[in-house]
């Protein structure tokens, strides 16, 4: 395999494994808890990196998802003694543990190859100058082995416990009471996004695996309704904005997990923007819709009220018009325009008169009113 | 000490106090107004506009920098609230999405500069940690102007900040601009966090904003304590965070201010009167050791009421011991209201009601209605 190819095959095996556990951070209003367990396992990697003196060890795997769990448990700890809320107890422990691993690294690391630069950034270009070699044949780099088996584990932890999840998202009460324990699959959660944040470290650096686990949910959040084809949704879009960040990093030749990172980025804002029901052009479209539709009603009342009284040629003249019902002009001529398209009334030298069709339509908004 | 001959340490200590100083007040009220993470997506938000400002001028001039900063991290503030407003994307959501993609993208951009051959933009990735070694005066200055400011903003907008922390409708309905205060906030907010870039970087700066709020607010009761307090506790972090990092090497200054931050929160949360940790565990020993007395009391009239001929006809401990449950203390019980004069012993060891309190157990129970 050429290097270029497993660059991308690491890059889509770890967008897909983050975005799995993204869509329940996102379901249960945990995303920051991406950004603190990735930064909070910091020194877990430093210690195990200075046993082991790789990266790729599954010892650092173990050590970050212990590190990880502990702090999420510290989170909880402090926010249950109810002296912080729960966002201050989460910027209270998590920048703690990255200090603690950012001394770490700089007293005893000094020249080792664990710079706090690539904790932070992550530098995918490199993956696959670490291989892994089992009796003297080369199998690929052995971060594509990790990640692929963090992925499987979060695939089977989804197809297992799917229903569970679910629920205990949805309805912790109701999982309670069926039996399931909502803390016992809360931690599990938290181990899996322990273990997918160190896995993806390397790919991605600290802060970057936030957008891989939040942005294709999110964007996936505001296309469907269900929690499946949300999770399902996620995964292809995580495999787009990978394919689409390491092509944008080839093309402008800049890092390839920051354009990830922009491009689940984008992908994020097309769906904010375009989503068919949610989306910001859709809600713009039905006010309009509606602005328009009460306009038209409001016009039809209006010539109802005066038709055949002695103003009517002034109250209900086109040029006045806009006048007496204190519309502007443009709001005015969209209104009679989609009245007169709607034959609900005609224009006869200047005066808008309702047609028969109008008139019911006009009788019938103003039952009940006097 | 070094601290009154070293210049550079001086410059160092005298900027971090600094910065301590502004985020403790404006990170006071973060932390009320739960925004406490704001901070975070903000400081993160930066990096593009630090990259930006350097293609665009071409220098590492600090005003130009720090304006661009400003820029996007206000953009970042933004697109949060258009999020949220707009969308069913919940607010935790939308943090986590401007904190990470702007920062991919801050991230790509400095990847564009580290490819351009002039050779000045060493040194952009200092923001991503910090480096507190390389302020200048100029640089402490503009902290000093910017604390002052933030001091005599809040000073002047008290009433209005308050309202804001703790009862924004309320201020509406006077017909202040919440809104406009709101963003006002914002903007101070944003510029502390950028001028705290440059010393403790992108992921630690949220930390300045949180911790000495948190800690501060365990032991204050108003407003303005709290904010007094915390300010106090953000020079203390930053001063010791800038000197011990210069006496001990291989220290840097951003993560030192964090630890002794954390360490100032973790002494709040376990030692502050009334909320401290320990404190409420001492004051509910001392309340679940000592018994109720009245209780006993009680069953001391009860068992004199069934003899009227003779009030003060005493009974063993052992049968007042099984009118009460097993986990209280009968003995001690009866001890105290012996203090107090309420019952007594006779030579035998039986207790008895004194007629104080048997007079005081009537009252109890006339009150009570039971009689």
């Amino acid at each position: 395999m050429n290097p270029e190819l497993e660059i991308l095959l690491i890059a889509v095996v770890t967008a897909v494994a983050c975005a799995l556990v993204g869509v329940f951070l996102v379901l249960r209003r945990l995303a920051l808890v991406s950004d603190a367990i990735a930064h909070a396992i910091l020194p877990g990697i430093v210690v195990a990196f200075f046993l082991t003196g790789s990266l790729t060890s599954p010892l650092l795997v173990v050590a970050a998802a212990v590190t990880g769990v502990l702090s999420v448990a510290l989170i909880e700890a402090l926010h249950r003694t109810r002296l912080v809320a729960e966002d201050a107890a989460t910027g209270l422990v998590f920048p703690a543990f990255f200090s603690l691993g950012v001394i770490m690294v700089s007293r005893w690391a000094g020249n080792v190859h664990l710079d706090t630069d690539s904790v932070l950034l992550g530098e995918l270009a490199f993956a696959p100058f670490d291989r892994w070699i089992v009796a003297g044949k080369d199998l690929g780099p052995s971060a594509l082995w990790m990640m692929s088996g963090i992925l499987v584990l979060n695939l089977v932890l989804i197809l297992v416990a799917a229903k569970e999840l679910k629920l205990a998202t949805l309805d912790p009460a109701l999982a309670t009471l069926l039996g399931f324990s909502p803390v016992l699959l809360h931690y599990l959660l938290m181990t899996a996004v322990s273990i997918t944040a160190v896995g993806a470290f390397n790919a991605a650096g600290s802060i970057l695996v936030v957008a891989l686990m939040i942005a294709p949910p999110a964007a996936a959040f505001l296309l469907v309704e269900r929690v499946a084809p949300m999770i399902w949704l996620s995964a292809v879009l995580a495999v787009l904005g990978a394919i689409g960040g390491y092509g944008l990093a080839r093309w402008l030749d800049v890092s390839i997990a920051g354009s990830m990172a922009v491009m689940s980025g984008i992908i994020f804002a097309a769906s904010f923007l375009l989503a068919p029901e949610r989306g910001l052009l859709s809600q713009a479209r039905r006010r309009a819709s509606q602005k328009l539709e009460f306009s038209v009603r409001m016009l039809a009342v209006h010539l109802l009220h005066h038709e055949g009284t002695e103003r009517e040629k002034e109250e209900c003249g086109l040029d006045s018009l806009s006048r007496h019902l204190g519309w502007s002009d443009g709001v005015l001529r969209q209104a009679v325009g989609h009245t007169v398209h709607k034959a609900l009334a005609f224009v006869e030298s200047g005066v808008l008169h309702l047609t028969e069709e109008g008139r019911l339509f006009a009788e019938d908004l103003s039952v009940g009113v006097d | 000490m070094d601290l009154f001959t070293d210049w550079t340490l001086r410059v160092v200590a005298l900027g971090s106090g600094l910065l301590g100083a502004v985020s403790g007040m404006l990170g006071s009220f973060a932390v009320l107004r739960r925004q406490s993470l704001l901070g975070d997506a903000v400081s993160h938000a930066a990096l593009p506009g630090i990259a930006l400002a350097f293609l665009i001028t071409g220098t590492k001039a600090t005003v130009p920098i720090l304006l661009g900063a400003a820029a996007t991290g206000w953009i970042g503030t933004v697109v949060v609230r258009l999020i949220v407003r707009r969308s069913r994307v919940p607010y935790d959501a939308a943090l986590g999405l401007v904190l990470s993609v702007f920062f991919g993208l801050g991230l790509v951009l400095l990847t564009i500069i580290q490819k351009r051959p002039d050779a000045a933009q060493a040194g952009l990735e200092t923001f991503l940690f910090g480096q507190a070694a390389a302020l200048l005066r100029s640089d402490v200055v503009v902290m000093a102007i910017v604390a002052g400011g933030v001091a005599v903003i809040l000073l002047v907008l008290w009433k209005e900040m308050k309202l804001l922390a703790f009862d924004r409708s309320f201020g509406e309905s006077m017909g202040l601009s919440m809104g406009r205060i709101d963003s006002l906030m914002t903007v101070l907010l944003v510029l502390t966090i950028v001028l705290g870039l440059q010393m403790v970087g992108v992921v630690l700066m949220s930390a300045m904003i949180v911790a000495p709020g948190a800690a501060a607010r365990q032991w204050s009761k108003g407003l303005g304590s709290m904010v007094i307090l915390a300010s106090l506790f953000g020079i203390v972090a930053g001063v010791s965070g800038a000197v011990l990092s210069s006496v001990v090497r291989g220290l840097p200054t951003g993560p030192t201010i964090v630890l002794v931050l954390s360490a100032i929160v973790g002494l709040s949360l376990l030692f502050a009167p009334q909320r401290g940790l320990v404190w409420r565990r001492v004051h509910l020993g001392r309340l679940r050791r000592r018994p109720r007395q009245e209780p006993v009391l009680m069953h001391l009239l009860a068992l004199s009421l069934q003899h009227p001929e003779d009030p003060d006809h005493g009974h063993d401990l052992s049968v007042l011991r099984t009118m009460s449950p097993a986990d209280v203390n009968v003995a001690m019980a009866l001890e105290a209201l012996a203090e107090r004069g309420l019952a007594q012993r006779d030579s035998s060891g039986r207790w008895a009601p004194s007629e104080l309190g048997r007079r005081d157990a009537q009252k109890t129970l006339s009150r009570e209605g039971r009689l």
